[in-house]
């Protein structure tokens, strides 16, 4: 293949895969095409989205956010705690507690050097305990605006639904349009030559984790409001491989330098839709996870084009 | 050598660096001692020994491949894996028990292995994959995870780790071996020096001739088989298969890693840091057990603290030699 073709399939391949396995699903799954089918999809991939959009422009800085599952877990926990400040005060505690986590990420990341698999690692650990340390057992939710927001609707259009889509539209404009996600592509790029150029990188990469971390525990909390309880020990469990793998198929290399929101997008449906492909013709579980095996390191593969003329030039190559 | 103020400074910051953890294990467990009275028992001291050799046997591994700049994300899975397979080998031999989880967990590692070494894709998303493609087969073996196997009560199998000598459980003793072997071959062959290279400058290695693709293999082969390893050294212990074993255990053995010293960045390290390391957690986790009021989940929240602190203090000596 040559280098134009291969950079094609690593841009587009994504959304090819998308249409090919919808169209496979509408041929040989049945009840496939209905409201129903597609209304749970789609409750079903916001969150997991939401934590995706975060984990994109981290990714974007040439980082990588391992503790939003369990930033999630906290920020789920939270709610029972203090659904006593109503259902909205509830919601920005647990949004905020994110945020901190966030800054923390960011700081340690920014202002003291520390690799960013191992800052949000350390994050992950101590902040999945802490979550069962606040939250105990399962606890459920009653408040009627917290059930609301996790299952109810807006002219037919779920909540969880809308706002995963108003945030993934918000994250298009900052990486595009404005001047964070313009300084945030450049610091991935070369964070080097971005100091230089006087970008302010410590604000940015601090920004950029708050973000992240205000995405997981927002998630966290529509993912509790929707099951009605919270459970500390298992809520978000793995969801940072799942937000990395829809954010590496959706085109965005893990090498920094360049967010593609549409991409993570269509990578976190077509994970949605492989997983709900298998489920739909009662293939298990464990196939599945062969299956998403197999499917992120050919994805990663298709990249390796672009990393093997870096390595020869001895720099970034960007588009 | 001249010994010139900055390279004082930087062998200073250096052993601070390496030993650090060995002197937050000492302080620990003396403060431990004098704290608890059950702490500092033989029964209790061999206990946190024992406990912590299934996941120094996995360390050894991960140290090796953070050494050379990589990471290996698919040990917990493999270590599940591996421990299944041995349960469900054993009750055709103890030799099937044994060398079916090696077999296959040491091929998923050279898979892994020639897939970052010759293809050169970043070990993080690899062994990723490797961590869902080994606990998806670990399903499929287990029927959705619901069938344990049991390790027949005959078995030879079951002396590998329940056994003693000189009332010290077989797996300490391993432990020791296995360790001392990976001293000797980290500092006393071309593998070992090639491994610390690699994690130094990889491109100079490649330049000086270095077996950098070889090395690599063998890395990720080798923590392959010693997460299968001790996969199947708990399934000796506990004479069955669990399913629901090393869900997290890959961050665990990086956070041993990195609390004994090796930087994460790759080309230094020590193997008896990781040692240390791994004792470390597991001293941390007995101390809260011992704190009868304390809930057990604040072993994470003490264990990630301790890590978060140990990097940010490696930062600062870093830049001290700067």
């Amino acid at each position: 293949m040559s280098r134009f073709d291969k950079d094609w399939v690593r841009r587009n391949g994504v959304y090819v895969a998308l249409v090919l396995l919808l169209l496979i699903n509408i041929a040989i799954t049945d009840n496939f095409v209905s409201a129903g089918t597609l209304r749970l999809q789609l409750i079903q991939v916001a969150p997991v989205l939401l934590v995706a959009l975060g984990m994109a422009l981290v990714i974007g800085t040439e980082g990588i956010d391992l503790s939003v599952g369990a930033v999630m877990a906290i920020a789920a926990a939270l709610v029972p705690l203090y659904i006593g400040y109503g259902t909205v005060g509830a919601l920005l505690i647990s949004v905020l507690a994110g945020a901190v986590t966030g800054v923390l990420a960011g700081v340690l990341v920014a202002k003291v050097g520390v690799q960013p698999i191992i800052a949000t690692l350390g994050i992950m650990v101590a902040g999945r305990g802490l979550a069962n340390v606040f939250g105990g057992e399962i606890k459920s939710i009653r408040d009627p605006g917290m059930v609301e927001l996790g299952t109810g609707d807006l002219l037919g259009i779920p909540y969880v639904v809308l706002i995963a889509a108003v945030v993934a539209a918000l994250a298009w404009f900052l990486v595009r349009r404005s001047t964070y996600g313009r300084q945030l592509v450049a610091i991935g790029g070369n964070k080097r030559a971005a100091e230089l150029a006087g970008l302010p990188v410590k604000r940015v990469l601090i920004t950029t984790y708050v973000i992240c971390g205000l995405l997981a525990a927002l998630a966290g909390v529509l993912m509790a409001a929707r099951s009605q309880a919270s459970d500390p020990t298992k809520l978000g469990m793995l969801v940072e491989l799942s937000a990395i793998t829809a954010v590496v198929i959706g085109g965005t290399p893990l090498s920094g330098g360049q967010v593609r929101i549409a991409g993570t997008i269509a990578g976190a449906l077509l994970m949605q839709l492989i997983t709900a492909t298998l489920i739909f013709h009662d293939i298990p579980d464990s196939t599945a996870q062969v299956a998403q095996a197999v499917i992120v390191v050919a994805a990663v593969y298709v990249q390796l084009g672009r990393k093997k003329a870096r390595k020869k030039t001895g720099q970034k190559v960007t588009t | 050598m001249t010994t010139t103020p900055t390279a004082t400074r930087a062998r200073v910051a250096r052993s601070a660096q390496r030993q650090g953890a060995l002197v937050i294990l000492v302080v620990a467990v003396v403060a431990s001692t004098f704290a608890f009275d059950s702490f500092g028992t033989a029964g209790n001291l061999t206990n946190i020994a024992l406990q912590a050799s299934f996941l120094a046997v996995v360390a050894l591994g991960m140290t090796f491949v953070i050494m050379t700049g990589g990471i290996d994300l698919s040990v917990g899975s493999v270590f599940a894996l591996g421990g299944v397979l041995a349960a469900w080998g054993a009750q055709y031999g103890t030799w099937v028990a044994i060398l079916l989880p090696l077999l296959v967990c040491g091929a998923i590692g050279l898979v892994q292995g020639l897939i970052i070494a010759r293809g050169g894709l970043p070990p993080f998303i690899v062994t990723l994959a490797g961590l869902l493609f080994a606990r998806g087969v670990l399903l499929l073996i287990s029927d959705e995870g619901a069938t344990t196997y049991k390790v027949p009560p005959d078995s030879a199998f079951r002396e590998l780790a329940q056994g003693s000598l000189f009332g010290i459980g077989y797996p300490i003793w391993i432990v020791v071996v296995a360790f001392g072997i990976g001293a000797l071959v980290l500092h006393r062959t071309t593998y070992g020096s090639t491994v610390l290279a690699i994690g130094g400058q990889e491109d100079a290695a490649d330049l000086m001739g270095l077996p950098v693709v070889r090395a690599k293999v063998v890395t990720y082969l080798a923590s392959g088989l010693l997460a299968g390893f001790g996969g199947l050294l708990i399934a000796s212990y506990t004479s069955s298969g669990v399913t629901v074993l090393g869900v997290g255990m890959e961050l665990e053995v990086i956070s041993a890693v990195v609390l004994g010293g090796t930087l994460l960045t790759g080309g230094a390290g020590t193997i008896l840091g990781t040692l240390v390391g791994v004792l470390l957690l597991q001293v941390i986790k007995n101390v809260i057990n011992q704190v009868g009021s304390l809930n057990s989940n604040w072993q994470a929240v003490v264990s990630g603290t301790i890590l978060l602190i140990v990097v940010t203090l490696q930062r600062w000596l870093s830049r001290q030699v700067k």
